[in-house]
């Protein structure tokens, strides 16, 4: 499922091109995902996950797409199946990816490209 | 009789915390975010305030999606940075201001706002940064923490409107403050980013100008659209502006803007700095 099908999924709802709307359907779709990403904020758990990925997993509940996700390093995945960027960023970490890296990963952009596209902007600013 | 001396306007991202740590001030790539903050810093110097209240949006370190508050307000006599998951350096930690956070609370939840109020807070990047960016260095934070924290996390967030009238309420609690403090007041992240979506590393430098132009004189105009409007331009992050919006309704005087500074990029995000000096209309 792409982030443009979860969005248009929100029935009745505003949808955003290309922008998650992390709402309550997401917020309970994403609870353990997102329980498992705040455990991150303590050192002794990132250090768990690093040495036993699948079983730290496992303590979590994590739905099974949410597990395959997380084996692929998918953001776009992990919030179609209702991950928040805000506790992501914890995982994203553990997984040495800064959020350039991460945008790229979703826009399908090499980083560089990414970043340069970032960089383009100040031609705006003349 | 308390003042409100003015606010500080200013983006929050993780990343200048980084460069802090390491020095990068005068790099290329910093230095034109770095200064914007002279004027800040020097106007605090002169007009030394002793107490901050700050609106600020935590980032999963104190609140988990198990309970969310819409609005939250510290009352804790003392606050601390923690590891937000990435295992940076720690900020120095906050010595609160009880008291008045409880004015400040009764005086909102006198005015039908149904605050959050938190005895036990840890505060993350978004308030810290802000504070070592207008205080570079110091041993001690020279102002005493009122932390404010507002949810543009969870759909759905409150209104630009509703943030303003909470924003407002504040100002009205702070005037109404009987001791002698001089506050100053923060409004941190934005301006226009998005981490998240395909959307991801979307800027709107337009829309951006139209809030740094507006804030000041005509701070309705941007509480004329709804929070999903400004996720829409200015990206998911953007709507952090929130906290802008917030600490600008607690300005109840006139105000005057002393500086303002926008930098693309810092980051995925399009950094901005903004002081705006508050003249009590009636003076104390």
């Amino acid at each position: 499922m792409t982030i443009a099908d979860n969005c248009t999924s929100r029935a009745g709802h505003r949808t955003i091109a290309g922008t998650p709307i992390f709402d309550g359907a997401a917020a309970n779709q994403g609870y353990a995902l997102n329980a498992m990403c705040f455990s991150f904020n303590d050192a002794a758990n990132r250090d768990a996950f690093r040495a036993d990925e699948e079983g730290y997993i496992a303590r979590f509940h994590l739905s099974e797409a949410q597990r395959e996700a997380v084996r692929q390093r998918d953001i776009l995945a992990m919030i179609a199946a209702g991950g928040n960027i805000y506790y992501l960023a914890k995982l994203a970490g553990i997984f040495g990816l800064s959020v350039q890296d991460v945008g790229a990963a979703q826009t399908g952009m090499s980083v560089e490209q990414f970043k340069a596209n970032l960089l383009a902007y100040q031609e705006q600013l003349a | 009789m308390s003042r409100i001396l003015g606010g500080i306007f200013t983006s929050h991202v993780p990343a200048i915390g980084a460069a802090i740590a390491k020095g990068l001030q005068q790099e290329p790539y910093w230095k034109p975010f770095f200064d914007g903050f002279p004027p800040v810093q020097n106007w605090l110097r002169q007009a030394k305030p002793d107490v901050a209240v700050v609106f600020y949006n935590d980032h999963g370190l104190n609140f988990f999606l198990d309970k969310m508050p819409t609005f939250a307000v510290g009352a804790a006599p003392r606050y601390e940075n923690a590891d937000e998951g990435w295992g940076l350096p720690l900020f120095k930690p906050f010595e609160g201001a009880p008291e008045l956070s409880w004015h400040i609370i009764e005086h909102l939840v006198g005015s039908d706002f149904d605050p959050t109020t938190c005895q036990q807070m840890l505060v993350d990047h978004s308030l810290a940064i802000p504070f070592e960016l207008s205080w570079p260095g110091v041993e001690q934070w020279p102002v005493k923490l009122i932390p404010i924290a507002i949810n543009t996390v969870q759909h759905p967030l409150p209104s630009p409107r509703r943030c303003l009238a909470l924003g407002r309420a504040v100002g009205a609690a702070l005037e109404s403050w009987q001791g002698p403090e001089k506050i100053v007041v923060f409004g941190t992240g934005g301006l226009s980013h998005q981490l998240d979506g395909e959307r991801a590393g979307f800027i709107n430098i337009p829309y951006d100008r139209y809030c740094l132009d507006h804030l000041g004189p005509d701070p309705e105009a941007l509480t004329r659209q709804g929070s999903l409007d400004i996720i829409e331009q200015a990206g998911s992050q953007g709507v952090e502006l929130l906290n802008w919006i917030a600490a600008r309704g607690a300005l109840t005087g006139r105000v005057r803007e002393i500086t303002r500074n926008y930098h693309v990029p810092i980051s995925n995000t399009a950094a901005a700095t903004m002081l705006l000096e508050n003249e009590a209309l009636v003076p104390a």
